[in-house]
């Protein structure tokens, strides 16, 4: 922002070539080189998980290291397939986060919208529960979340790793503060038609906050996706894990076979990497907006 | 009780549209919040109910555990190695993609990649940079410059190695909030500023820093809450085949992780909870000190 102005201030006098334009030029060439450097380091980690992906394992125990594959093979994805049942976590990852995905879009948008528009008995100081809530650390919660699931039978389970998740604080604050932009007057006049609560919410308000529920949607999406600790504590049996749970897993007992460890990664990379290529908008809005990371 | 009643029918859609969030709530937060607090005073090892023993978790924690005073260094080192420098390479970034420069969208993606990457995966992918011996990319790099490998994550090093990978895999969000402060600064200043003859440093200093302040504080105290529970890159670059979380004679364990070895490795479930209880504590301490200083210094 700054440069514009300076680019304004010096194209008045451009015909006489200013030390200080010279400055800007240099700052301008030094801006280019830190990104570009910057950027480098950024990428070379996920490229040379990409071709160690790909090396047979006589290439990846050879020296030099080369980012070069002389011959590229799939055999680290086959033996991911077929000796774990990657295909099987991959699943296991799309069913959990989806399905915690779109409860959070519908729980979230139901409380956020009555925190928003209804007046009703402890509304403030629920919501201000809610809010502080957001303050503790999980660690608190962690071990009493644990025993609870164990005692309704949820350990190792769908239920177990889902139904915890299925709203939260963030969604609900996220929501409301939404919601609270939509004119009264939109409400009132479908009240005057005699619509209830339920319509209201569902004709009125959730087509009027379709911005909210995507950047909701990426965040918990994203979140959940790459969530660890909680798999790591509630399941055990090794067809129910998740893909970051798989991964640890073949850290531990693979984890000299780089090629297929990296494989590994690709695939937990892979997804996230799409929606976020795909919703980058709504996502950096998102954060710059809340703040706050899934 | 029948106001209370009809008060209830009369908003019966509202308390209906956020109950299911606090059922959720309720079981999964409240409740545990108070559990582990009564826990925190119990021992229990979840087969038998917990038996009361009042303060001597906390006790055990802080005057008879070196293991903990290890793990609490070792987290101190991480937030102190960690916080700092991410935010100034973070700042830098966010000011450099702030020009007016070319290819502004495609630096932002490269640099908030690993953010959205599963720590797992970017855990796992650094562990084979670090390798050790030859095949090691770093280590490679290293004597291509003709310095001896280094063993990356060996009793001395694996708390730096992982830092090193944290400020990496934190600076893209840093950027994004701090690039989001920066275009919440009004023009006017920084014309201000260049009339009256101020060099860019000057402008940095007296113009950029003060008003990015809020940002500055926002992204200190939550770079300090997440950094403070560090966990899974300790998790993957310490797992060893025994399942023990930390590393060789614990020179990175971190408190999150002697949390999780105590409470689902040995089920030591109350111990667990004072030690949850006290990482709440150290973090709320945190919190109110860095809101204290920032409300004595917007007053200039």
């Amino acid at each position: 922002m700054e440069m514009k102005d300076i680019r304004k201030f010096n194209g008045d006098e451009a015909s006489r070539p200013s030390s200080k334009s010279k400055q800007q030029q240099l700052l301008r060439t030094f801006v280019y080189i830190f990104l570009v450097i910057g950027s480098f380091i950024m990428v070379v980690p996920f490229v040379w998980m990409i071709v160690t992906s790909f090396k047979p394992l006589d290439e990846i125990n050879t020296y030099p290291p080369s980012f070069f594959i002389r011959k590229p093979t799939f055999a680290a994805y086959l033996e991911l397939f077929s000796i774990i049942p990657m295909g099987r976590y991959f699943m296991n990852s799309l069913i959990v986060t989806s399905a915690i995905t779109i409860a959070n879009i519908f729980f979230c948008s139901l409380a956020g919208y009555a925190f928003a528009k209804h007046r009703f008995f402890g509304r403030d100081k629920l919501f201000l529960l809610l809010v502080g809530s957001m303050m503790i650390p999980w660690q608190v919660n962690l071990i009493p979340s644990f025993v609870i699931i164990k005692k309704f039978g949820w350990l190792n389970s769908f239920a177990g790793l889902i139904i915890p998740a299925m709203s939260g604080a963030f969604g609900i604050f996220l929501m409301r503060q939404f919601i609270m932009n939509i004119p009264d007057d939109l409400i009132d006049a479908a009240k005057i038609d005699g619509c209830s609560e339920f319509t209201i919410y569902r004709r009125v308000i959730l087509p009027l906050i379709q911005p909210a529920l995507a950047s909701l949607a990426i965040f918990t999406f994203m979140g959940q996706w790459n969530n660890f600790v909680w798999p790591l504590v509630v399941i055990y049996s090794s067809k129910m894990r998740t893909i970051p749970l798989a991964l640890s897993v073949l850290n531990g007992q693979f984890g000299t076979n780089f090629a297929m460890v990296m494989a590994g990664a690709v695939i937990a990379t892979l997804p996230v990497l799409i929606v976020f290529v795909s919703f980058q908008k709504y996502f950096i809005k998102g954060i710059a907006l809340t703040g706050l990371k899934a | 009780m029948n106001c209370a009643l009809k008060e209830f029918n009369k908003h019966k859609a509202s308390y209906m549209f956020i109950a299911p969030s606090f059922l959720i709530f309720t079981v999964f937060l409240i409740i545990p919040v108070f559990a582990s607090l009564y826990w925190s005073f119990t021992e229990y090892n979840i087969l038998q109910p917990p038996k009361f023993v009042g303060f001597q978790n906390y006790a055990n924690i802080l005057f008879h555990d070196p293991r903990f005073w290890k793990a609490m260094t070792n987290t101190v080192i991480f937030v102190v190695g960690t916080v700092p420098t991410s935010i100034a390479i973070s700042l830098l970034l966010a000011m450099a993609i702030d020009q007016n420069i070319k290819f502004k969208n495609w630096f932002k993606t490269f640099f908030f990649i690993p953010s959205i990457t599963s720590i797992i995966a970017v855990s796992v992918i650094w562990k084979w940079l670090y390798a050790s011996g030859k095949y090691g990319l770093f280590n490679h790099f290293l004597s291509s410059i003709g310095v001896p490998p280094v063993n990356w994550l060996g009793i001395d090093l694996t708390l730096p190695s992982i830092i090193i990978m944290s400020v990496w895999g934190g600076l893209g969000y840093n950027m994004i909030l701090f690039l989001a402060g920066l275009q919440g600064i009004p023009q006017v200043f920084y014309e201000a500023a260049e009339v009256d003859g101020a060099s860019d440093w000057d402008k940095f200093r007296n113009v950029t820093l003060p008003l990015l302040r809020p940002t500055m504080v926002f992204v200190t105290i939550m770079s300090i809450i997440s950094a403070f529970q560090v966990f899974e890159q300790v998790y993957i670059m310490t797992y060893n085949s025994e399942g023990a979380v930390g590393g060789t004679l614990d020179c990175a364990l971190t408190i999150v992780a002697y949390l999780y070895e105590t409470g689902f490795q040995r089920f030591a479930m109350g111990y667990a909870s004072a030690l949850a209880y006290l990482i709440f504590i150290v973090l709320f301490i945190v919190t109110i000190i860095n809101m204290k200083i920032v409300e004595k210094k917007i007053e200039y």
